[in-house]
């Protein structure tokens, strides 16, 4: 399965749910696109929920790695949610884990903004 | 003196022996990504393929190469270090390597015995200078969309080799210490 992506919007915090796969291709690229889309808008707030993602590679994790940066350049900030294992062992051995601001609870990642 | 039997049909019999025979010896050289040969005895397996130059081939060798290691008996920890190893490699070779082309193939290969299990990718590329990887920890290159790859690679598999092909080209080998039953 590739990934699929949807947003739902919480208070001021847009909110996108991630799912599949996030692989070099149809699953990076259309993470890029939504980020982008949503920078467009002028969306400050954004929570990445990464629960059930069941894989990512290299360009995935560059892709993260853009989205932080798009964001951030824009005024916005970018957190994570609900990193599995793998994908929090991933961001810890890239030494990326401490750059991201990385939330268990969805609660508590939308108070964080 | 006893007249020997009359064999009419053993040329035909020896042709067509001789056609298959060198059937299956030229099966590795054809061209396309159904190119394959396999070897199986006790404890051991090799696995062959020459593939197309497209993102569906990371999936197939991702695939295959997954198949042959739950064989060898790793666990899902080391299975998904394996296939993301292996993704990471066939991106390189084809994205990299052969950069797409429709003329370049990528020799993918996988084999283990009762003690290591061997991934070699080999491109048909114009290579580049391995000196040159930038160190994806360093504090310049954090937030660099690209270049984790390789350093991911090394990170799940127990050997790591890359070598430059003549006349032109580079192959990698990915060695997982093969685990016992």
């Amino acid at each position: 399965m590739s990934v699929k992506l949807s947003t739902r919007q919480v208070g001021d915090v847009t909110v996108v749910d991630t799912a599949g796969r996030i692989t070099l291709g149809e699953g990076s690229s259309a993470l890029r696109d939504t980020l982008r889309e949503l920078v467009g808008k002028g969306q400050k707030k954004i929570l990445l929920n990464l629960g059930d993602v069941t894989y990512i590679d290299s360009s995935g994790i560059g892709e993260l790695v853009s989205g932080f940066t798009t964001v951030t350049n824009s005024g916005g900030q970018l957190k994570l949610l609900g990193l599995n294992k793998r994908v929090k062992d991933l961001l810890q051995i890239t030494k990326l884990y401490t750059v991201f601001d990385v939330h268990e609870e969805e609660a508590g990642a939308i108070r964080a903004f | 003196m006893p007249r020997l039997p009359r064999l009419p049909w053993l040329p035909f019999l020896t042709l067509v022996t001789l056609v298959i025979y060198s059937y299956g010896s030229l099966w590795p050289r054809l061209p396309g990504r159904s190119s394959m040969r396999e070897n199986k005895h006790r404890g051991s397996e090799t696995v062959e393929r020459f593939l197309d130059s497209t993102l569906e081939s990371v999936d197939s060798a991702e695939e295959l190469a997954l198949a042959v290691a739950e064989r060898a008996g790793f666990d899902e920890d080391d299975l998904m270090k394996i296939g993301m190893a292996v993704r990471e490699s066939m991106v390189n070779a084809v994205v990299h390597g052969n950069r797409y082309s429709a003329h370049k193939k990528v020799r993918f290969s996988v084999t283990h015995n009762e003690t290591r299990f061997t991934i070699r990718v080999a491109d048909e590329g114009e290579g580049f200078d391995f000196s040159t990887l930038p160190d994806p920890l360093a504090a310049e290159n954090l937030m660099r969309t690209s270049g984790r790859g390789i350093f991911l690679i090394r990170s799940f598999m127990d050997e790591f080799e890359m070598r430059h092909l003549e006349p032109g080209g580079t192959e990698v080998t990915l060695v997982k210490y093969t685990v016992s039953k």
